[in-house]
């Protein structure tokens, strides 16, 4: 596996002319403040949340309002510079890992929300809206936006969009894609469209959920309306502990076999467990080879009722210890524990990788004993948190970047850990996106023909490949670069 | 098996258009019928079934009903109810993208797509998205693909999600003006109130909740009204759900307007039928333009869903700048433009 292809460089082409036009014409259609060009304020821009690619671009754009956005666009788009937007930076797959050479659109300034309705429970909001801050807004009217991701607290609705971000809740209450009604798009041209509506089902092609999840490279957003949810009355949680992992896995499906769709339904193996542990002090059980979490909510009877079923279903699965939240304080102290298993693991390493594929639940005991196995090949500890219900696996794969190439072999780990979510009919991404990090596995989980047609489906709405060029979908080369390193189909 | 593919694949280059048809249930809808038949209902069968893990994976010309109580024996359904309308494949329930009364609440068709396996113009085999749950590897392309009208290709295979049939279910009737009703609708879905469909048609307002034991007899004391009997109930929901009810019969044409739930009655002559909380309303003849309008002015759009006069399109025309979008899609998939011409828009 090469290096990242981008490491952080000194000056971004101080002298090139092409960037001194650039930044001329952006600074007539910009207030000086809104354009960044000096290295060491680009610096801050130089990664998302996946630190181990690095680039500078050329310039940072701030605007403060559309018709800026629309401007930085038409510049960039005559002058055929690619622009990467960005949310609030927290994206664990580089999809907002700069473009060199080109500019930065930050979206950061478009913090308001422009209407709650609670009779029509929805919102419209600007794209730098925090996830969270929607929740808090329209919390007096008993509502709240569902999806969670465990960035919730900075991660943005734009952001959110691109990636169609999931979260612990998700397998009841669904992803961005489920929750979103309708985005104000600038494409790379500066038109602005609007896609999707606030009634349902919109006429022709589903362009909304081509937009959601889309990695911001077919359009700006600009808006983003989303569903709001009555907030349930009440959620009580069961944490149960398990002497293995297939046990565990058991109960999850003995669950969904009853006819249960839990609120949320999280597993987390031993070396995660005790990262967290040490961290939020959740009370987890240290000594099982796995916990679970489901949760219930709903009217207090109907809470009641869920959490007898499925702690008797725990039981017969195998559980050798079961605790029952008896206050929401401590709900939600068991979820900070599983919420901050990302950090909580960046406490026992210098650096980690997230990994994000999704498998079929009953591949799950291979695919951790492989896991298990892999960690020992490549001498790297790896903890697992998984999101039980819909089977998305976060293996997290610890290194030291200072050691001599042990981020190549985290890499490595990594990829082998893609190719075998493959493998078993999973996916290599069930909610981080593809960015720059698992765009070489793309190779693997598509033919050349669906590649061509994921490009075709791009240059429909970017026909000159300028918006966040290079993510998510991989040209020709990198696959035949990828298959002589011998694992690509 | 493998025939049918490759029968479908020799009638795709030979680059004429076809007209893909399942069980034909559908015939009425959207644009006008072009192209020789290409019949999807060779290629038929479940391909896969795991009720612990949420998914089912069928061929494209597999019945609808087939597909159905094969889930039903595992006490697990298709949350969004896509309607029949008779002998409904599967492939043709995706391409129509069609969603029935419980879809307000639990989410459209295309909400439980999970992956596609598509022929396209070229007649390549594509597979798109897959049989899990959470994945965003690649554009979203099998939900592009749900409700295009078979303009994008050649539908092979369908993942979907499915859902545990709720445990309880009760319909209860109310007396109420439609103003009302839609107050009342949008109030209870503000709430954590089981809610499941809902009907309203001349001052009576239908509603079914579904969920756990506990939530549907608490909502029940709270929201009052008259309770009906389970067998008149189910008949009622699945008789809307075809559009076998008086309200549907006749040549009146048949428009469906698509508005934002809050929208205030609209004031348009001809009967009208409200369902998905205030988000669907049915209307019986009408002037196109018109009914155009109003349902822009309301914030949604109108579709001339059965009958009545075609010529000036059957879905609302879209800005220049989608419909550009649309080309572009369209001549990707499908170059030579084989796949059911003009029965989307008549510009592709």
């Amino acid at each position: 596996m090469s290096q990242p292809e981008q490491s952080a460089g000194t000056a971004p082409d101080a002298a090139n002319p092409e960037r001194e036009a650039l930044l001329a014409e952006l600074a007539r259609v910009l207030p000086a403040t809104a354009l960044l060009s000096a290295a060491e304020d680009l610096k801050p821009y130089e990664c998302d949340g996946l630190t181990a690619y690095r680039a500078l671009p050329w310039a940072v754009a701030l605007p403060q309002n559309e018709e800026q956005v629309v401007a930085v666009l038409k510049v960039c788009h005559a002058r055929q510079v690619p622009v990467v937007a960005r949310g609030a930076g927290t994206g664990l797959s580089g999809g907002a890992t700069p473009v060199a050479q080109g500019v930065v659109l930050s979206l950061a300034k478009f913090m308001r929300i422009l209407q709650i309705d609670p009779l029509a429970r929805l919102a419209r909001v600007q794209p730098g809206v925090r996830n969270q801050a929607i929740s808090e807004a329209v919390a007096p009217f008993g509502l709240y936006y569902a999806p969670d991701p465990s960035s919730q607290i900075a991660c943005t609705i734009g952001g959110n969009v691109a990636e169609n971000s999931g979260g612990v809740h998700c397998l009841k209450y669904g992803l961005t894609l489920h929750n979103v009604l309708k985005v104000r798009v600038a494409l790379m041209n500066g038109e602005v469209v609007e896609i999707g509506s606030h009634a349902l089902d919109d006429p022709g092609y589903d362009l909304l959920a081509l937009m959601i999840g889309s990695e911001g490279m077919l359009g700006v957003v600009l808006e983003a309306t989303v569903k709001l949810t009555p907030k349930p009355r009440t959620a009580q949680v069961v944490m149960a502990s398990f002497d293995s992992v297939i046990d565990a896995g058991n109960a999850v499906a003995a669950i969904i076999a009853a006819g249960i769709i839990p609120a949320g339904l999280e597993m987390m193996d031993k070396l995660a467990t005790a990262a967290v542990e040490d961290f939020v002090h959740a009370g987890y059980d240290l000594s099982a080879a796995a916990i679970l979490l489901a949760e219930s909510d709903g009217t207090a009877e109907e809470v009641a009722e869920e959490i007898a079923t499925m702690s008797a279903l725990l039981e017969k699965s195998g559980a050798r210890q079961l605790r029952i939240s008896q206050s929401e304080a401590e709900r939600l102290k068991y979820w900070a524990g599983r919420k901050a298993a990302f950090p909580a693991v960046g406490r026992i390493t210098p650096d980690y990788l997230c990994m994000d594929g999704t498998i079929p639940r009953k591949h799950l005991s291979h695919v951790l004993t492989r896991i298990a196995e892999l960690s020992e090949e490549f001498h790297l500890r790896c903890a697992n948190v998984f999101h039980a219900g819909d089977g998305n696996l976060h293996p997290l794969i610890m290194f030291d970047a200072r050691n001599p190439g042990e981020t190549e072999r985290a890499i490595a780990f990594g990829a082998k850990i893609l190719e075998l979510s493959v493998d078993v009919g999973g996916t290599i991404t069930g909610e981080h996106g593809v960015g720059v990090e698992k765009v070489k596995q793309m190779c693997v989980q598509f033919s050349r023909e669906e590649l061509e047609a994921f490009h075709a489906v791009k240059a429909a709405f970017d026909p000159l490949t300028l918006l966040n060029p290079g993510k998510a979908v991989p040209y020709p080369r990198h696959c035949s670069e990828y298959r002589l390193t011998g694992s690509a189909r | 098996m493998s025939d049918r593919i490759e029968e479908y694949r020799s009638r795709i280059l030979e680059r004429k258009p076809l007209r893909l048809r399942g069980g034909g249930s559908k015939d009425f809808y959207g644009g006008p019928l072009a192209g020789d038949v290409l019949d999807t209902r060779g290629h038929s069968g479940i391909v896969g079934y795991e009720p612990t893990e949420l998914v089912i994976t069928a061929r494209a010309g597999t019945p609808l009903a087939e597909l159905e109580s094969t889930l039903a024996a595992r006490r697990q359904v298709l949350a969004c109810e896509p309607p029949h309308f008779g002998d409904a494949t599967v492939g043709g329930a995706v391409a129509a993208g069609l969603s029935g009364p419980r879809r307000a609440v639990a989410g459209s068709l295309r909400d439980y797509v999970l992956g596609v396996k598509l022929m396209d113009g070229e007649g390549r085999e594509l597979n798109f998205g897959g049989q899990v749950m959470k994945n965003v590897a690649g554009f979203d392309v099998s939900r592009l693909v749900t409700g295009s009208l078979g303009t994008l290709g050649l539908i092979l295979e369908v993942s979907l999600k499915v859902m545990p049939l709720p445990v309880a279910e009760t319909t209860l009737r109310f007396e109420m003006p439609q103003d009302k009703a839609l107050d009342a609708l949008n109030g209870w879905g503000g709430q954590p109130v089981p809610l499941a469909a809902s009907c309203w048609q001349d001052t009576v307002l239908t509603l079914r909740l579904a969920g756990a034991q506990a939530a549907v007899r608490a909502a029940c004391d709270k929201l009052g009204g008259e309770r009906i009997a389970e067998t008149e109930a189910a008949g009622f929901w699945s008789a809307l759900r075809e559009q076998t009810t008086d309200y549907f019969a006749g040549d009146a044409p048949l428009w469906r307007l698509s508005v934002p739930s809050v929208a205030p009655p609209l004031d348009l002559p001809g009967p009208q039928l409200i369902e998905w909380g205030g988000a669907q309303r049915w209307l019986r003849g009408g002037d196109a333009s018109r009914v155009r309008e109003a349902a822009a002015k309301a914030g949604g759009h109108a579709t001339l869903f059965r009958g009545g006069d075609k010529s000036s399109g059957v879905f609302a025309p879209l800005p220049p700048a989608l419909m550009e979008v649309h080309r572009r899609l369209k001549q990707s998939f499908d170059p030579y433009g084989v796949f059911n011409p003009g029965r989307l828009y008549s510009e592709f």
